[in-house]
Parts: structure tokens; sequence; C-alpha cells
């Protein structure tokens, strides 16, 4: 199976170290994988607003820089939403289908497609509070919405619970919005960073040293919120921990 | 209100976050703990997803054979004995309400709590012909005494602490201004209250669901002040929403159980009133309302809205509602409902409300009849985008993103020469609110020195990779 690359725009200028460890765990895990360079953003800021006329540039090229790949994987939720369910107002041709159909994020690729459960080259002797977010858990089918009656599941703490010395500490509210939501952290900036504040203290009283999520764009509102606030808690992506590293902030 | 200006909903619900630290906690708790309780409630009931599934589905029959069920109802309400009428929109809902008042010469009613009603704006324009308009539900009256609409649709006065009530009713009723006590304000109120129902000429409410085989309608509540209203004066007029159609009794058997669990997260409403005609004496009246609701119906993308009982669920559920309280959203619905709902009225007016909501899903996920309210939010923001209604700032940058993020070029040279600017910007250009409110209440995250792109092209291409880019 060969995979496409889907490094998101802000991972790219902002947490390379998340792009390296998601690239470095699935050549671990014997996979074909390539970087198509000429890739930007998925759409989704202008999708989000509304504006499809200038989302539909940025879904073409994304189209054609990952068509011909079997499998496309990206170490971001809502950024994966945003191609398999709001590609939908461009034509669908063969390759826009192929693509929406084959988009996936990190933890549901390894959990549902490489059924991968085993990371013995990982260690993390951390408490871990999981913050999956919206678009992961509503939008992508990570793990059970509250909202919705039925057996519990949670794929991503399924990966994370194979990590040695990694202890969850489920927080009182786990899947209530922190209050990224996009552009709505700065149009609707008071009650975002409200949201934001009481998601990361809900962590620490439970005694999380690292929020963890598979979706970096919540973290650097959280990180963002916790380091003006002076919190003591760290922020950490899923695919760092899933690969041993690099947990640096900074790539070299 | 003003006509003219969209409702700034953000800036209304700073003003509810920022007021105190007492307020927007206190509601936010309020409400999520209702949501606990619902979540206790649903998951007691092995068949909750079948029940919502088949509500959806009862809902999308009903709207879809609307004509056929309304004629139906409105034959067989009048076999009964009651007086069926038909309004178009609010103006006609209120003459015809009048109308009725008026030929009896009644100037006292009493009145249950109705969304329709309020909708219509209906208390003040009999307020204005000289009827004096009792609100009987409790929280209905604490708004009515405040000169507030309410703020959600189950509870109406849930932005207000027991301190706003005592000091309301200090004011307006004249109890102890220190006595905070619930019961002892519930008391008060109940004192002040009964004379009135004693009093009125006749009693109103709305419907929470209208039977169409048998002509009659339920009216759910957990205080029983519809009840009063509707058995001592010997008049009944009830507000009825053409969407509150359901086929058949046994329906109410789908509805009934996930209205409260839903809503407040109880079994069941206190009070479930079937109304079969006027009672012995009286008069039953039933007003019919379009107001909008078949144009929804025939709105693709919009129509599956009308499929709401008003349980509130949605609300509780919602982050940014708890946030920012009802009265933010400046309209009759607030909330996730509201967001969908209230543009059908008012398009201009209602236009920022799309936009305020971090599209998390929750509301879509919580809702009984399965209403896709977070997809209708943003379909919204998509009508908005297209009449022109996005923000300047927005409508500027997504212009040009749309441009960069289509040349890959431009953008890899654009990442380039912006990264030295913003880790260099001085903080009172980074921190300013106006320029950037991410800075307000958030440290801003540094540019990595080298993007991912760059570390790739260090890493994997210039040593000879197996693995080239496509």
């Amino acid at each position: 199976m060969r995979i496409g690359l889907f490094i998101p725009c802000y991972v790219d200028m902002l947490f390379p170290e998340v792009g390296i460890a998601t690239l470095e765990l699935l050549e671990r895990l014997g996979f074909e994988v390539g970087y198509p360079l000429t890739q930007t953003c998925c759409g989704q800021p202008m999708s989000n607003s509304g504006d499809e006329r200038n989302a539909t540039k940025a879904e073409h090229l994304f189209v054609e820089n990952f068509k011909d790949f079997d499998a496309i994987v990206g170490p971001a939720g809502s950024c994966v939403k945003q191609v398999r369910q709001h590609f939908d107002v461009i034509e669908q041709t063969e390759a826009v289908r192929h693509v929406r159909q084959h988009t996936y994020e990190l933890v549901e690729f390894l959990h549902d497609i490489a059924e991968v459960r085993e990371f013995p080259w990982a260690k993390f002797p951390h408490s871990v509070g999981l913050h999956n977010s919206c678009s992961s858990v509503r939008g992508l089918g990570l793990a059970k919405p509250s909202e919705i009656m039925g057996t519990p599941f949670n794929k991503t703490a399924d990966l994370l619970e194979a990590v040695k010395g990694l202890v969850l500490v489920p927080p009182d509210r786990p899947d209530d919005c922190c209050g990224f939501g996009g552009t709505f952290c700065v149009t609707d900036e008071a009650v975002s960073a409200r949201m934001g504040i009481e998601k990361v203290r809900d962590h620490l009283r439970h005694g999380a040293e690292y929020i963890a999520s598979p979706d970096m764009s919540c973290l650097m509102h959280q990180q963002g919120i916790a380091r003006r606030a002076g919190l003591d808690i760290k922020f950490i992506h899923v695919a760092q921990i899933l690969n041993g590293g690099p947990f640096s902030e900074r790539a070299e | 209100m003003n006509d003219d200006k969209p409702v700034d909903v953000v800036a209304g619900a700073e003003a509810f976050l920022r007021q105190d630290d007492v307020h927007e906690p206190m509601h936010d708790r309020f409400l999520w703990a209702v949501m606990q309780r619902r979540d206790a409630e649903a998951a007691a009931l092995p068949e909750w997803e079948q029940l919502r599934e088949l509500a959806s589905q009862i809902k999308e029959h009903t709207l879809t054979h609307l004509d056929r069920y309304l004629t139906e109802f409105e034959a067989n309400a009048k076999r009964r004995g009651v007086k069926v009428h038909w309004a178009r929109d609010a103006a006609e809902h209120n003459e015809i309400v009048y109308g009725i008042l008026h030929a009896r010469g009644v100037t006292e009613l009493i009145k249950s709590k109705s969304m329709l009603q309020e909708e219509c704006a209906m208390p003040a324009y009999l307020a204005a012909r000289g009827i004096r308009v009792t609100e009987s539900d409790l929280g209905e009256r604490i708004q009515q005494l405040d000169h507030q609409p309410p703020s959600h649709i189950v509870f109406p006065a849930i932005h207000k602490t027991r301190h706003d009530v005592a000091q309301l009713f200090a004011r307006t009723v004249g109890t102890d201004p220190n006595q905070d006590d619930p019961h002892v304000l519930t008391e008060a109120m109940r004192n002040n209250a009964r004379p009135r129902f004693l009093a009125a000429g006749a009693g109103m409410t709305g419907a929470n669901f209208a039977v169409a085989e048998t002509g009659t309608f339920v009216v759910c509540t957990n205080e029983g002040n519809a009840d009063i209203g509707a058995a001592v004066p010997p008049l009944h007029i009830a507000s009825i929403g053409i969407e509150k159609l359901v086929p058949r009794v046994e329906d109410l058997g789908v509805f009934l159980r996930l209205l409260a669990r839903n809503g407040t997260g109880h079994p069941l409403t206190q009070y479930s009133s079937h109304f079969s005609g006027p009672r012995r004496g009286g008069e039953l009246h039933i007003v019919l309302v379009d107001n909008g609701r078949s144009r929804r119906l025939g709105m693709p993308d919009f129509w599956h809205s009308l499929k709401c009982i008003r349980c509130g669920a949605c609300m509780n559920t919602c982050p940014v509602y708890r946030r920012s309280g009802g009265l933010a959203y400046g309209a009759t619905y607030s909330g996730p409902i509201g967001v969908i709902l209230d543009p059908t009225f008012d398009e201009h007016k209602y236009s920022e409300l799309p936009f305020h909501s971090t599209l998390c899903g929750s509301c879509s996920a919580v809702c009984p009849v399965k209403i896709d309210i977070s997809d209708q939010i943003l379909k919204w923001r998509r009508v908005m985008a297209n009449k022109g209604y996005l923000p300047l700032a927005k409508r500027v940058s997504f212009a040009v993103a749309g441009h960069v993020f289509a040349h890959p070029g431009e953008y890899h040279a654009l990442q380039k020469a912006a990264a030295p600017a913003l880790n260099h910007s001085p903080d009172f250009l980074l921190y300013n609110k106006t320029l950037n409110p991410w800075g307000r209440d958030r440290d801003l995250p540094q540019l990595a020195k080298q993007t991912f792109r760059e570390w790739y092209l260090v890493n994997r291409k210039s040593d000879g990779s197996k693995h080239p880019e496509s």
C-alpha cells in the first residue's frame, strides 16, 4: 500500500515534529510513504466559514496532489474530516471520490486499516489526559460520543494504552469541545478562551502531566491558553507518543 | 430591536461571560448537570437509539404528508366540538386570538409557556390592546416581570441566579430581597398568581403534539400550570404550529419517552395532558399557525429543522450556548436550534448566528429526532457567505488564502517571508486585541525554525530516499 503523507499547513509550519513522528511511524510499520511537495492547505478555514468559492481552489490542488496514492494519511482529525465530508461542493470526479474515500486520520488508519495494536519501541511514563477532538469523535468516529448510547469504544485510547508506562487519566468532560473551532477561536475569542481554559483545568484536576490529541489544532489553542495562564501542563500529539518521538517542541 | 443591524451575538456572549464570576459558571454547571442526568436516563433505555430513529422517521413521514394530516386533524377536532382557525403568519395568529378574546369581553388572560406565542410576539400585542396577560410558568413569569424574552426554550430564566430572582420579586411582588430560598420564592409566586388564574376570562396554551387521527393535542408541563389555565376559565385557546402533528396516538409512546428524558433528564414531564374537546359549558379554540413553516418545508437543506420537538437538549449540550446565555442570540430561539431556525425568519438580522458555533456536532448527536443541526449550521454559513455577510477581514483573507493555497510556489515563498516576521514582531502588535484576537487570552505558538517540508527535503530527498514524491 502506497501512502500519501498529508501534513496540514499549520503542522508544517508550527509543529514539524508531529509530521516527522507520523512519517517515521508509518515507515517503521513498513509502508511506502510519499510526501507531495506541492501540498498547501485542505481548504478548511474557508470551507468552515461557508466560503466555498475560495475553498475550492485549495480542494482541487489537494485532490491533484493525492489522487494517485492508495491511502492518504494525516495527523489531524479536522483536516481529514474536511477532505472526507466537505469536499462535497466540488465536482465529484473519480479522483475526488477516490481521495475522499481513502483519506484517513492517523489513529483510524493505524487502528482500522493497518490494525496495529503494539508499539514496542515506544514508552511514555506519564499520566496523560486524552483530547479526542470533536471532528475525530463526532466526525470520524474515533470514539463513542457521550451523547450517543451504545457500547463505549475509543480507538485513540486503545492505541495509547499499548504504550509502556503511559497512564490515561480521564477528565470529567471527555468530549466537550475545547473551543478551538477554527476561525471561531478568533471571531468568538471570549467564549473560545473560556471553553479552552476550562478544558485544560479539567485535565489538570485529574492529574494529567500531558494532554495528548490526534488533533494539534485543538492543542495549539489549549497550549496558548495554558501558557498565558501559567498552568503547568504539557501538550503532545498522539503520533509523537506512538512513534517514541521526536519529543522536542522544535525540529532540529 | 434594531432591524438594521444584525444581532451581535459575539458581543452579547462576551457581556454574559464577563459580567461577573457567578452567572456563566452557574449557567454552564446547571446545564451540564442536566446533560449528565439526560445521559443516565438515555442509557437506561436499551432501545434509546431505536427510539430516536423511529421519532425521526415519524416526523419525516408526517412532514412529507402534512396536508393530509392537517386536514385529518382539523376534521377530528371539529367533530369533538373544537373551533379550528388557520393563521398564515404571526399577525393573523394574533388577530385571531384577539378577535376571540375581544368578542367575549375578556380582559384578563392566563397563559402557559408557548414558544410559538413568543415567536408571534403575542403577549405584547395583546397587552397593547388592553388585555392583561399573565405567564403562569414560573420561569416565564420571572422573565415577564423582568421584561426579558426567555433565554432557553425549556428553562426560560436559567441565566438568572436565585439572588437575581429574589431581587426581582422584591421589586415587583414585594418579597424580602434577602430571602432567596427557592421554595419561598416559588410559594410567593404561587400566591401572587393564584388570584389571576381565578380572575382570568381565558386560558391559553401551546401544544407539544397534535394527533391527527383523534384531533386531540398534548401539553407537557412540570408545574401543572397549563392544566389550571385550561380548566378554570371558560375559554381555552391553544396555539399550535403546523409541524406539531403526529399521525397516531401510539406515536406519542415514542415522543413522550424521548421528550423529558432528553430535555431535562427526567423520565417523563410531571403533566402530559391530553385535550380532546371543550369541557362542558366551555369553549376550546385551536389556532393552527404556519408563520414561515411551509416555506421552510420547501427548503431542501433546512426542512429537517421542522422535526424539532423543542426539548432543549441541543442548548444544554452546546458548549458555546452554555457560555453565552440565551439572550445573546437576540431571538426567540437561541442555542443550536435557534441558529438554524432564526435565519428562516430574518436572514439579515440573524446573519451572524451561524458563526457562533464551533461545529463540534454535539447538538446533532443529542437531538431526539436526529436533526442534522451542526450540518445545517455549516449550510447557513454557506448561505451567509454567498450573500456577502462574511466580515470584511474574512472576505479579504480568504480571497488571498484561496489564491495562495492554490499556488504552492507562492505559498512556500510566503511561509519563508512570514516566519521571521511573526517570531520577531513586537508583542504590542501580536497581543493587540483588535489586530489579533488570538493573543488576548492566549500565547502565540512559535513558528518552527524549519518547516516539515524543509526537514523532509534535507532528510528524505537529499539522501537518495527511495520514497520520492509523486
